[in-house]
C-alpha cells in the first residue's frame, strides 16, 4: 500500500506541475508544448504502463485490505466513539479511495482517452521556431480540450472539486502513512515528514481543483 | 476535588456462553461514590444481582492497581472508558455525574472471542508470545553492571515498549481489530537489547507470521492504539517492527 501510494504521490507532482503551467495565460502554449512531450517519448509512455499497473495495484492491496479487516470485527460496537481516538479521514481511506476511483474513471473518460485515441483538436503551435521539440508539428491541443470541458460546465467543475477534495483528505492521511510503513518513524525526520505530507496535500489539491474553477470563471486564457 | 454521590442507568452486554447470542440489560445503581472506581461500582452492581438471586456480570480483573491489563471493558464506545492512559481499574467514578447511563461492552475482534458477558479470551496473545516473544537460552545471574554496555536510549526505548500489559486495548479500538501496536511492543523490548539479538529475525518472523494467523485485522496506520493504550506505547514501536520484519524477511532464507 505504501509502496505503491508513494509512486503515484510522486506521479501527481508531476501531473499537477505539468498542468499548472495553464496558469502561465499563454493560451495553453507552454502547457501544450509539455503535454506533448511527455506523450511522444518513450520513457514516459513506459511510465505510463507501470503508473497503470501501480494505480492497480494500490486498488487491489486495498481491496484485499478492507475484505480482511472488516472480517477481524464480525460483532460490531453498539456504542463506539473513534472520533475521540483517531482522524475520520485516517478509518475512511476505502471510501475516499472509491470515490477517488470514481471520479478518475470521468477524469479519463474526459482526457486520457481523447488524447490517446482522438477526438482532441490538432493546432500548430503559435511559435514554432521558439519551441524546437515540435517544430513544424501538430500538436494536441489538450487545452482547448480543457476549456471544452470546464467552460459553461458547472457540474462537472463540482465533481472535479469533490474528487480532488477527496483525494486531500486521502493523501494527508497517505502521505505520512507510507513512512510509517516502511519503518521510518523518528523523533527529528517525523514531525518533519507529517508537515510536508501536510503541505504536499493542500498545495498539491488546491492547484489542481483551481484549474476548472479558473477555466470555468474565464480567470485564465 | 468535591466528593460527591450518582445515581446511574448501566447497560451491560450480558452473553451466557460463547455460543449463545448477547444483548444489552439495563442496570440501576443507587449512590454510587464518586471517589469509586469503576469496579467497585460493579462490585456493588453484582452484589445487588446475587441478593436478587440473579447471575452477577462476569468480568476480568486482577491487580486493581492499573497493571495487570485484564480489566477489559469498552465503556461508552471507548476502550477502558473516557480518561486517556488509563486502565478501567484506574477508571474513577468522578469521571461520570449523576443520572449518567454508562454503556458496557466486551472487546469486540474476531481474535478475542466471548467467553461471558464482558470476559473476552486473550490467548491470542499468548499465542503470538509463544511464536517468538522470548529469549530461549537462560541469559544466568545478574551480571555486573556496565559490563555489557547497552546504550542509553536503547534501554529506555526498551523498557517503554516492556511497559506493554496486553491488555488489548489496542485491538478493541482499532478499526480494524489490528494486534500491531501489541506485537510490535513484544517484539521491540528485545530487539533493542543485545540478549534479544540471536533470535532477532526468526522473532519478528514468527510473531508476525502467528499475529496473522489469529485473524487480527492490518494496521491502517490510524493510531488509535497509540491513544488508547493505558501505558502510552509509541506506534514507533510499529515502525520499528515494519523495519525489523522488512530486514528480517529479506535476508531470511526459507
Amino acid at each position: 500500500m505504501g509502496l505503491t501510494g508513494l509512486f503515484l504521490i510522486i506521479f501527481l507532482i508531476v501531473h499537477c506541475g505539468i498542468n499548472s503551467m495553464i496558469f502561465f495565460n499563454d493560451y495553453g502554449e507552454t502547457f501544450n508544448h509539455w503535454g506533448h512531450l511527455m506523450g511522444s517519448n518513450l520513457i514516459i509512455r513506459t511510465v505510463e504502463i507501470g503508473l497503470f499497473v501501480f494505480l492497480l495495484l494500490h486498488i487491489v492491496q486495498g481491496l484485499i485490505l478492507w475484505k480482511q479487516n472488516s472480517s477481524a470485527r464480525p460483532v460490531k460496537y453498539i456504542v463506539n466513539k473513534p472520533q475521540a481516538n483517531s482522524k475520520w479521514y485516517s478509518r475512511s481511506m476505502g471510501l475516499l479511495g472509491t470515490l477517488i476511483l470514481i471520479f478518475l474513471v470521468l477524469h479519463l473518460y474526459h482526457f486520457w482517452t481523447p488524447s490517446r485515441f482522438g477526438g482532441i483538436a490538432d493546432i500548430r503551435p503559435l511559435e514554432p521556431t521558439t519551441l524546437a521539440d515540435y517544430n513544424n508539428q501538430e500538436v494536441h491541443n489538450l487545452y482547448k480540450e480543457m476549456q471544452l470541458v470546464f467552460q459553461n460546465n458547472l457540474l462537472v467543475v463540482v465533481v472535479y472539486i469533490l474528487g480532488v477534495t477527496s483525494l486531500c483528505w486521502h493523501l494527508l492521511h497517505g502521505f505520512q502513512s507510507a513512512f510509517q510503513t516502511f519503518g521510518l518513524n523518528h523523533k527529528k525526520y517525523t514531525p518533519l515528514i507529517k508537515a510536508v505530507g501536510v503541505g504536499y496535500s493542500i498545495i498539491i489539491c488546491l492547484l489542481f481543483a483551481l484549474m476548472p474553477v479558473a477555466i470555468y470563471l474565464n480567470w485564465i486564457y | 476535588m468535591e466528593h460527591y454521590n450518582m445515581n446511574l442507568t448501566l447497560k451491560v452486554w450480558r452473553q451466557k456462553n460463547n455460543q449463545a447470542a448477547g444483548t444489552l440489560e439495563s442496570y440501576q445503581v443507587k449512590d454510587i461514590s464518586s471517589e469509586m472506581s469503576f469496579l467497585e461500582m460493579f462490585d456493588v452492581l453484582n452484589e445487588q444481582l446475587i441478593v436478587a438471586g440473579d447471575d452477577p456480570i462476569a468480568f476480568d480483573h486482577d491487580c486493581r492497581e492499573g497493571i495487570c491489563g485484564q480489566c477489559s471493558m469498552h465503556i461508552n464506545g471507548r476502550a477502558h472508558g473516557p480518561w486517556t492512559k488509563n486502565t478501567t481499574c484506574q477508571l474513577h467514578m468522578r469521571a461520570f455525574n449523576d443520572g449518567d447511563t454508562i454503556v458496557v461492552e466486551p472487546w469486540r475482534s474476531k481474535a478475542f472471542p466471548v467467553i461471558k458477558d464482558l470476559i473476552v479470551d486473550r490467548s491470542a496473545f499468548d499465542r503470538v508470545i509463544q511464536a517468538g516473544g522470548f529469549i530461549s537460552v537462560n541469559t544466568g545471574n545478574a551480571i555486573d553492571a556496565n559490563s555489557l554496555p547497552i546504550d542509553k536510549k536503547d534501554a529506555d526505548n526498551s523498557f517503554m515498549a516492556a511497559s506493554c500489559i496486553g491488555c488489548g486495548a489496542c485491538v478493541a479500538a482499532c478499526v480494524n481489530s489490528s494486534a500491531m501496536l501489541f506485537v510490535s511492543a513484544k517484539v521491540s523490548q528485545l530487539a533493542l537489547l543485545p540478549q534479544g539479538a540471536p533470535e532477532r529475525e526468526s522473532r519478528v518472523l514468527n510473531m508476525v507470521a502467528q499475529m496473522d494467523k489469529e485473524s487480527f485485522g492490518n494496521c491502517s496506520n490510524t493510531y488509535a492504539c497509540e491513544a488508547e493504550c493505558p501505558k502510552g506505547i509509541s506506534v514507533a514501536n510499529i515502525a520499528r517492527m515494519n523495519r525489523e520484519y522488512l530486514s528480517a524477511g529479506l535476508s531470511s532464507e526459507a
